[in-house]
């Protein structure tokens, strides 16, 4: 791991009519590692992380992603960005392969490089046979999964990932996150936002959001440390007690 | 009870959280009422004609004059030959050409016989049609007046008198028409939409699986349109009588209560809709051209119903709009009673209960 | 470039894939082409006459039979109670009342002067003024004959006879298919472009699908571009149906070319599809999208000037005419098919229905935003 900062965050702040959604936070990530973002429901995680992908405009501060500004060069950022979001974001009425060659496309992948990593990639994911289903008729598990590889599909630097597992399986929990660090084996720095506190557990650093603002950031077992905690479950219970918004 | 209620606040909220769609449930039948009362007249009214006058003399200016004056056109252009009628027409704008032949005054003193060439366009064959007679009854007045002057014996007059509507204003047959527009639009429109959206985004399950039993659950997402629909027809009459002048002469209370027996039966429909599709988009295409379009066309306040060839005046008859516009212009316009419309009433109770009871049927089908 | 090519891919895909579309671009137009265009005819016959006859005389009769045969009045009731003939009115079985007084027949040949009462039912205000001018035009006929029977007349007629002869141009049968038809096609085709596109960019935020892409380094016009081609297109398609049915069943065959309809449709549809785009930038749910694309569609093609004449409209209705594609389109439509308009004829629609377009749509681009 280099100590490279590929995200940088410096007192981003956004408010909705008179309410701080996320209030001056500040933090960096390095490239390659496995970021985890955490904080209750409502906590400002995914306005955040809106901010950062140019999806919304921050109010104030400043921030970088990938060497560029969030708000001069949101479509620089977007070229090397991949993004899952909290809602499932595949076309249900579009096939598999038809999803990954749309998606490959309008990042400007050639055709070559997209019919053969698309072998590849549904070889993997054991989906061959399935290929021209459409993605209606997969379960749950198996379109987060989809999702996942279609928003690294084009080689990112930074892929960020919106509560990615929520309503899933704890196999296929596993799974995902096997594919997480195969991610970032290869090199991707994967920004994730999570409830579960055992995902926490697989990041290098997290952070911790309490009422927009960040409370902590650590590597998990040196939060632990920090709050003689035994699990990452009950630091989350120990910083999140002093919220004072209430969740949605 | 108590959850019958918890259920209509929770469609109370939906709406009221949606601000936008709630401006236009209630913004839209105002405007319409006003934009259609106003504009919207099949009465032809200042239309553009010209005249190729190939004598200028007294009677064909006078004659001339005699068209101008009248609110029905407007002479836009003088044509100088029969080849620019042609031209005048291809451009687009004028509808009728009123040729006065060569020596009009003279053939009109001497052999007391004349003659006027009226030329329409006719790609659009009603307001052809209803120019020619306009013009041919004003020059049929000037020929009367001449007449008169001259004391014939053995002379015909007739008076008339125009019942109901004597300054023939075209809101009279519309406003009730838009009612019926209005109120189909919001209740069927509206309930079939809501409901195929909850079960689009899941919700419906949810209260499917609550021990409220499904006829409550049906009630409770009609009720808070039918509120609506209660606003927006106390809205309409009040713009109708306040600012179109379109009388309510009949009880008011009559025409209320059927309003709201027309509101419940577009809510039926609507919740019909909804039992038997699945997405927003096959709900509204239903309602498009199941609905909409037939209100319009076949319930008889744009198009009469006794033109039509045998099938579509069959059809007719299942459009509740066509029953709900004659009740509400025989009631408001004519000033009748319940006496003379209770036939029409009944047809639409009895369509009303019909498309409840295969709605909820329906709906029950699904749980099962 | 390659980037619209996997956008248009993908939509073509799911418009031939969603069978609510499938329906409303053949199913439709097929519909509503077969039945609406029956429907539309105001024209003014079988007026429902009541007689009241309190003379009973030869007079009386012959007026009554020259009355009813003359093919715009059908006897629906005679009696001789003005009670019972206007309870026909009220109950709407009877149109118009004829009231022959007592004394009629005695009245013209002693009184030289006699007088009958029509009383018409005047709610549809149109039906009332033209059934009320025939019934005039047939008694005054009847006058005249009368007249001749008593005096015989040196030479000339000692009346003055303005005779009119009418004739009607483009539609010499005053076939209202003709007429109609054209107008319907034109409904189809803005109800498809404004319906489709605003609900199909609503449906994308519904469902999500649309952060998807505002997060790709897309750019916000190939993203619009690939929206709209697909249902210009389509448009387009439903126009070329709509044209054959036309031809096929009511036998109408353009005057003017085929391809300046086409032509200016093009056009049109732009103007058409922006409203759509424009729509759904400014609305949320499908729920919102429907409603006010139904407002839209109903405000600008009630006055568009198929169901009721432009001319008649009041000053303000007609400057939104002004605006209104629809209208254009409608007044295109007929120029071509009846009349035979050309390119040239119809340069000032198109330059307007240019503008138009240009307007809606960069409102749209510009108000369509990839981030909040």
């Amino acid at each position: 791991m280099t100590n490279n900062r590929i995200i940088t965050a410096n007192q981003l702040t956004k408010i909705f009519g008179g309410f701080k959604a996320v209030d001056s936070i500040s933090f960096d990530v390095h490239e390659g590692e496995i970021f985890g973002f955490l904080g209750a429901n409502g906590a400002g995680k995914t306005t955040a992380m809106r901010m950062l992908c140019g999806l919304s405009m921050p109010s104030s501060g400043s921030a970088t992603v990938a060497g560029f500004d969030v708000y001069k060069e949101p479509e620089k950022i977007k070229r090397s960005i991949g993004y899952m979001s909290q809602k499932f974001s595949l076309y249900e009425d579009l096939t598999i392969k038809e999803n990954i060659r749309f998606y490959a496309g309008i990042y400007g992948k050639s055709d070559a490089f997209i019919k053969d990593k698309t072998a590849k990639l549904l070889q993997q994911l054991h989906l061959g046979s399935e290929a021209n289903k459409l993605v209606r008729s997969l379960p749950l598990g198996w379109k987060q999964k989809l999702a996942f590889s279609v928003a690294i599909f084009h080689e990112p630097r930074i892929v960020f990932l919106d509560e990615p597992t929520g309503g899933v399986d704890p196999v296929t929990r596993r799974e995902f996150w096997n594919m997480i660090y195969e991610a970032a084996a290869s090199g991707i720095t994967v920004f994730v936002t999570t409830h579960y506190m055992d995902e926490a557990e697989y990041c290098n650093r997290v952070s911790i959001m309490v009422d927009g603002k960040i409370e902590a950031l650590d590597t998990p077992s040196a939060l632990k440390r920090s709050l003689h905690a035994a699990s990452m479950d009950e630091v989350f219970l120990k910083l999140a007690r002093k919220a004072v918004r209430s969740g949605d | 009870m108590k959850q019958f209620l918890s259920f209509v606040k929770k469609e109370f909220y939906h709406i009221r959280r949606d601000k936008r769609t709630l401006f236009i449930l209630l913004g839209m039948p105002v405007m319409q009422i006003l934009i259609f009362g106003f504009a919207l007249t099949n009465e032809v009214k200042n239309a553009k004609i010209a005249v190729l006058d190939n004598s200028k003399d007294a009677s064909t200016l006078a004659l001339s004059s005699q068209l101008e004056a009248s609110r029905y056109f407007d002479i836009a252009q003088e044509l100088h030959s029969q080849a620019d009628i042609e031209k005048a027409f291809r451009a687009g704008k004028i509808k009728l050409v009123v040729v006065f032949p060569q020596q009009f005054d003279q053939d009109l003193s001497h052999f007391n016989k004349s003659q006027i060439q009226l030329i329409a366009d006719a790609s659009d064959p009603n307001v052809a049609t209803t120019l020619t007679n306009y013009a041919t009854a004003v020059i049929m007045d000037y020929q009367n007046r001449i007449t008169n002057e001259r004391k014939l014996p053995y002379t015909i007059k007739t008076e008339y008198r125009m019942l109901y509507n004597p300054q023939l204003k075209g809101a009279y047959t519309f406003v009730p028409g838009v009612m019926a527009m209005v109120l189909m639009l919001v209740c069927t429109l509206m309930t079939a939409i809501t409901i195929v959206r909850e079960k689009e985004t899941g919700t419906m399950e949810v209260m499917l699986v609550s021990p409220v039993r499904p006829l409550k659950i049906i009630v409770a997402k009609a009720v808070p349109y039918l509120l609506l629909s209660i606003i927006n027809i106390t809205s309409i009459l009040l713009l109708s009588v306040f600012v179109l002048d379109v009388p309510i002469r009949g009880s008011l209370a009559l025409l209320v209560f059927e309003s709201i027996l027309f509101t419940i039966t577009s809510l039926a429909l609507g919740l019909l809709i909804s039992s038997a599709t699945n997405s927003q988009q096959t709900a509204m295409f239903i309602s498009l051209t199941g609905l909409f379009l037939p209100t319009v066309m076949l319930s008889g306040f744009m198009f009469p119903i006794e033109n039509m060839p045998l099938p579509l005046r069959v059809i007719s008859n299942v459009v509740p709009a066509k029953w709900y516009y004659h009740i509400a212009s025989s009631v408001m316009i004519k000033g009748l009673g319940l006496a003379a419309v209770w036939k029409e009433t009944l047809i639409l109770t009895g369509m009303t209960v019909f498309l409840l009871a295969v709605a909820i049927r329906k709906f029950k089908i699904r749980l099962a | 470039m390659r980037t619209l090519k996997f956008l248009l891919q993908k939509e073509f895909r799911q418009v031939f894939r969603d069978p609510a579309i499938l329906r409303m671009i053949f199913i439709m137009p097929v519909i509503q082409l077969m039945i609406l265009p029956w429907a539309a005819d105001y024209e003014v016959k079988n007026i429902r006459l009541a007689v009241v006859d309190n003379n009973h005389s030869d007079y009386s009769r012959q007026l009554i039979s020259k009355v009813t045969s003359s093919g715009y009045f059908q006897l629906q009731h005679y009696s001789s109670s003005m009670q019972q003939a206007m309870q026909e009115i009220e109950a709407d079985k009877a149109d118009l009342v004829l009231e022959i007084p007592a004394h009629f027949s005695k009245d013209i040949v002693k009184e030289d002067e006699a007088s009958l009462m029509m009383s018409i039912n005047a709610i549809n205000g149109v039906k009332a003024n033209l059934g009320g001018a025939y019934l005039r035009s047939i008694i005054q006929d009847f006058n005249r004959e009368i007249r001749l029977r008593w005096i015989q007349f040196p030479r000339f007629n000692p009346e003055l006879n303005i005779e009119t002869t009418s004739s009607n141009w483009f539609n010499p049968h005053l076939n209202y298919r003709y007429f109609m038809v054209p107008g319907i096609l034109v409904v189809l085709v803005t109800m498809v472009g404004a319906f489709l596109t605003s609900m199909n960019i609503v449906r994308e935020k519904e469902i999500g699908t649309i952060e998807q892409i505002n997060v790709t380094p897309i750019h916000k016009y190939h993203f619009i571009l690939g929206k709209l081609i697909p249902f210009w297109v389509l448009g387009l398609f439903v126009l070329g149906i709509g044209l054959t049915i036309a031809r096929l069943v009511y036998g109408i065959v353009p005057v003017g070319n085929v391809a300046t309809i086409f032509c200016f449709a093009a056009l049109y549809l732009l103007a058409v599809l922006g409203l759509g785009l424009l729509i759904s930038t400014y609305t949320s749910s499908q729920q919102q999208a429907i409603l006010l694309s139904f407002f839209l569609m109903m405000v600008f093609i009630l006055l568009g000037g198929l169901y009721t004449s432009i001319d008649s409209m009041p000053a303000w209705a007609k400057a939104f005419t002004k605006i209104n594609p629809v209208s254009y389109f409608i007044e295109v439509m007929r120029m071509v098919v009846l009349k035979g308009s050309g390119l040239w004829d119809i340069r000032y629609h198109m330059l307007t229905m240019a503008g138009i377009a240009v307007v809606l749509n960069s409102w749209a681009i510009f108000s369509y935003r990839k981030r909040a």
